[in-house]
């Protein structure tokens, strides 16, 4: 065999792996969402499908499965049919070129961090696709938000994200972890900066409580999905939480170091080595997600023209001014 | 400016505050009943349906049939049926029909009753498939009870008829032909 | 009624509710919008009216004992109050001192659970699902207490005319106090979780602002007019059963915007645990029913009117009856009815966001709306 068929069976192997990785994460983000969440609120949360509740996701996945599809009369039925699919697919491609690991990457492209955003910006399109088809008022206003309100968001995220690539010169995520090494970006005061920054919008970006403007549930019942019923719901839910899952891979590498521990750099290939990465990839990207988590069920809903305003107003001058600072200390070092 | 940034690191604190309190009461135990497996006491005092009274020592009730229940009862949910056997001085009870579905639990019944013959019950746990399930034959409940509690019919005068036998073995099913 | 827009202007109706999550029951508010602003807002009702007062035309005085848990919810047992007191009123029934004592307490006690209520909808209206639980918390305890003297734990049904069904016990009064115990300790909890947060200051400081004219125009009552800055309470200006004995005050705020109305709420619950505390300490001994409870009530002819504060605000009870144990009419002013009044000129302007900040801040319920 050639080396290339090897390749190419390794990809996609590993693509494979992913894929599952994606449905896996989800389902356990579900249980670990409604566990915290029940705990915070001073209840048990799931806690009788198996071990601690711990299949419940599975049986709520069957039950949205076996669940009729409806159609409202005037949706337009191809574009809401899309929807869902166009929310839950990107996310999951866009995991392939994540560095778990030194080599536990499908993919290191040479642009991985603008694949990773060309294709989380799909998020967008799949909101509004989805609140436009329905043909519903409470749907369409759900899309207006977020289309507002991610394009405005992106900019930050992306100052933020030209700040980390700056200070390490690369657009590769592998090379990007890399040139970090043991002191994290997140060290330094401008790289702490970006990251609380990136943090926030981040949670815009997924559109996680407090910043779930284009569900609002008290406000516009469910926001872009209020139509849709079954496994049509099931896959924006899923596509929730694989992003949620890809903003917190991809602050892990940039911010937080990827698969290093701080100051101590591992060293070797071996398989051990390669696991105890992972699971360092793993245990920040989580980290993350349950902070994500614990501030979803403390804080309300911030209003819309709020969100607008604390964007344009203190976030975009706020990174660009960090960005301004890093440009002047890397000039200030290489004089 | 000044302000923006004094509201901002304040806000920020604001913030910080409420998620260690979520923090705290996250960590701590949880405070809810794991429900079909764990029930919480009911208070005595709790008012379920109306029930007639168990005389303890004879097993039978103490209602002596005089309406009043039924017609204080703003809800039109007790129906009696009383006779009065030949050669008997009083009203005998035969049926005491409550209609559960329609009673408000205003307690007017209980406390008109001039024998202190009716009492709440202590059900909570009423479910049923359809709405005839709440329609309570109370007289038969009473034998019923009676015997649960383990207490002796005692049958005060031979010649009486016995009532409550007589509403016991009346078929279920009755009331639902009305 | 909103007109059916014209398609080429740039307004849409929207129609929120009757199930909508924040309208709390079958309220239908019919907006016409601009965007996500509201231009106007149209509350429709009578999705869930049931003819309390018509029903109260066809019952005996005690018959309608039933009714007035049904009406409101939250806070029934201040509705019970009303009702027994105009019928008390209206037949000169005198109360022993003891069963007023104890109307006053379980009144208070329910006021508070009503408050705590209050607190989880109108968060969970902002968005914030975690303080219902821990409000609900406190308010399951209030609600075993006071089960534990009515017998049930929503429509009490405890209040009759002459006095009260049943008298407290010792666990009562001794859990009671453990009650005001703890929730002297929540309380400042509440604060630093809620009233601190600076989304949740951003969200209602300066929204849905009723100045002290627009109040008086429209006879708001309740929180919501001692939120604008006027201390309008009947326990207080038209003092009745033994509120004048004790000693409590009237919180209020000048802002009169949805923060101040929150805040008013937080501090009656404090001065309602005062009410408790005083109430309990001060207890009469006696009977809890007067001696010779008429089967039927019955007065002469005429008319009456009680005016009580309940949880929301100024409930009064109007009966005129021919001498029967029935009245002759029966009208109720119920308080969230005549707060949404003032729906429409709070809301012209401003987001749908802050409509359902405002709504929420209004502790509207449905029912008593609906009656
Ligand atoms: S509790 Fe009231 S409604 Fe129920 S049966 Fe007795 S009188 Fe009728
Ligand atoms: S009021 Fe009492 S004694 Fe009279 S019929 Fe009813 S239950 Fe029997």
């Amino acid at each position: 065999m050639s080396d290339a068929l090897i390749q190419l069976i390794i990809i996609l192997a590993l693509a494979l792996v992913v894929v599952a990785y994606a449905f896996g994460n989800s389902a356990i983000l579900v249980w670990v969402e409604r566990k915290l969440c029940g705990h915070i609120q001073r209840r048990p949360g799931p806690c009788e499908v198996g071990p601690f509740g711990l299949f419940q996701t599975a049986i709520d996945g069957i039950k949205l499965m076996g669940k009729q599809i409806i159609i409202p009369r005037n949706a337009d039925k191809r574009l809401f049919m899309v929807a869902p699919v166009l929310s839950f697919v990107p996310p999951i491609i866009a995991l392939m070129v994540i560095p778990f690991s030194k080599h536990v990457q499908v993919r290191d492209l040479d642009i991985g961090l603008l694949f990773v955003l060309s294709l989380a910006a799909m998020n967008v399109l799949a909101i509004l696709i989805a609140g436009w088809s329905s043909a519903n008022k409470y749907s369409l206003f759900g899309a207006v938000r977020a289309v507002a309100q991610n394009v405005a968001y992106e900019i930050p995220l992306l100052i933020c994200l030209i700040t980390a690539v700056m200070w390490t010169g690369s657009l590769s995520l592998g090379d990007i972890v890399n040139a970090q090494g043991g002191t994290w970006f997140i060290f330094y005061p401008w790289g702490f900066v970006a990251f609380l920054v990136y943090f926030i919008t981040g949670m815009a970006e997924t559109n996680r409580a407090p910043f779930d403007m284009p569900e609002a549930e008290s406000e516009l019942t469910a926001g872009f999905h209020t139509e849709y019923a079954g496994m049509g719901f099931g896959l924006f839910f899923l596509g929730e939480y694989t992003n949620m899952l890809l903003m917190a891979s991809l602050a892990t590498a940039l911010f937080l170091g990827g698969y290093n521990l701080p100051f101590i750099e591992l060293t070797g290939d071996g398989v051990m080595t390669e696991l105890l990465r992972v699971f360092i990839f793993l245990a920040k990207a989580y980290g993350m997600i349950i902070v994500m988590i614990w501030i979803r069920w403390t804080f309300p809903r911030v209003r819309f023209d709020q969100l607008m305003n604390f964007c344009w107003k203190i976030l975009i001058p706020v990174s660009m001014a960090n960005l301004a600072i890093t440009a002047l200390v890397m000039k200030l070092g290489e004089l | 400016m000044i302000a923006t940034i004094k509201e901002i690191i304040g806000g920020a604190k604001s913030l910080l505050v409420g998620m260690s309190i979520t923090a705290k009461y996250g960590m701590s135990k949880t405070v809810t009943a794991h429900y079909p497996f764990e029930t919480l006491d009911i208070t005595p005092n709790f008012r379920g349906h109306i029930d007639l009274v168990v005389n303890t020592k004879t097993g039978k009730h103490k209602c002596i049939s005089c309406m009043m229940c039924q017609r204080t009862c703003p809800s039109g949910c007790i129906e009696i049926k009383a006779e009065k056997p030949e050669g008997a001085k009083k009203k005998q009870l035969v049926e005491y029909h409550l209609d559960f579905t329609k009673c408000s639990l205003c307690g007017n019944c209980v406390e008109v009753c001039p024998t202190k013959a009716l009492e709440y019950s202590n059900e909570y746990n009423l479910v049923g498939t359809s709405r005839h399930d709440f329609h309570f034959e109370l007289v038969e409940r009473v034998v019923k009870r009676a015997d649960a509690m383990g207490i002796v019919v005692v049958e005060e005068k031979a010649e009486e008829p016995k009532p409550e036998k007589a509403a016991a073995e009346a078929p279920v099913g009755d009331d639902n032909s009305e | 009624m909103i007109p059916h827009p014209d398609p080429t202007q740039e307004t849409l109706v929207l129609n929120m509710g009757p199930q909508h999550p924040s309208t709390h029951g079958v309220l239908r508010v019919l907006l016409k919008m601009d965007g996500e602003y509201v231009i106007e807002a149209e509350p429709v009702l009578g999705y869930g009216h049931r003819m309390h007062e018509k029903m109260g035309e066809v019952r005996s005085h005690n018959g309608f004992y039933a009714n007035v848990g049904r009406m409101d919810y939250g806070g029934a047992l201040s509705f019970a109050h009303g009702h027994v007191l105009a019928v008390e009123r209206l037949s000169d029934i005198q109360v022993p001192e003891r069963a007023e004592y104890i109307r006053v307490i379980t009144t208070e006690l329910n006021r508070v659970a009503s408050h705590l209520l209050w607190i989880g909808a109108f968060l969970l209206d902002l968005g914030a699902f975690t303080p219902i639980l821990y409000s609900f918390d406190d308010r399951e305890i209030a609600l075993d207490l006071l089960e534990h003297v009515t017998g049930a734990r929503i429509t009490f049904s405890y209040f009759r005319v002459g006095g009260v069904c049943n008298d407290i016990d010792e666990q009562f009064i001794e859990g009671t106090k453990k009650f005001i115990k703890r929730m002297r300790e929540r309380i400042p909890m509440f604060h630093k979780l809620v009233t601190g947060n600076i989304i949740f200051r951003k969200r209602v400081e300066g929204i849905g602002i009723i100045d002290r004219d627009m109040a008086l125009r429209y006879g708001v009552t309740g929180p919501m007019i001692r939120g604008s800055g006027i201390p309008y309470d009947i326990r207080k200006v038209e003092p009745y059963s033994v509120y004048p004995e004790f000693d409590f005050d009237i919180p209020t705020y000048d802002e009169g915007d949805c923060m101040a109305r929150h805040k008013v709420r937080m501090d009656e619950i404090e001065q309602s645990l005062r009410i408790i505390e005083q109430g309990l300490e001060k207890l009469p001994d006696g009977p809890v029913m007067m001696e010779k409870v008429p089967k039927k009530v019955k007065s002469g002819p005429g008319d009456t009117f009680m005016s009580v504060e309940a949880a929301r605000g100024e409930l009064c009870y109007y009966l005129a009856t021919d001498g029967t144990d029935t009245p002759y009419r029966m009208k109720i002013r119920s308080p969230s009815y005549s707060n949404l009044s003032i729906l429409k000129e709070v809301t012209s302007g401003i987001l749908l966001s802050d409509l359902v900040a405002v709504m929420g801040s209004m502790d509207l319920v449905i029912p008593e709306i609906d009656r």
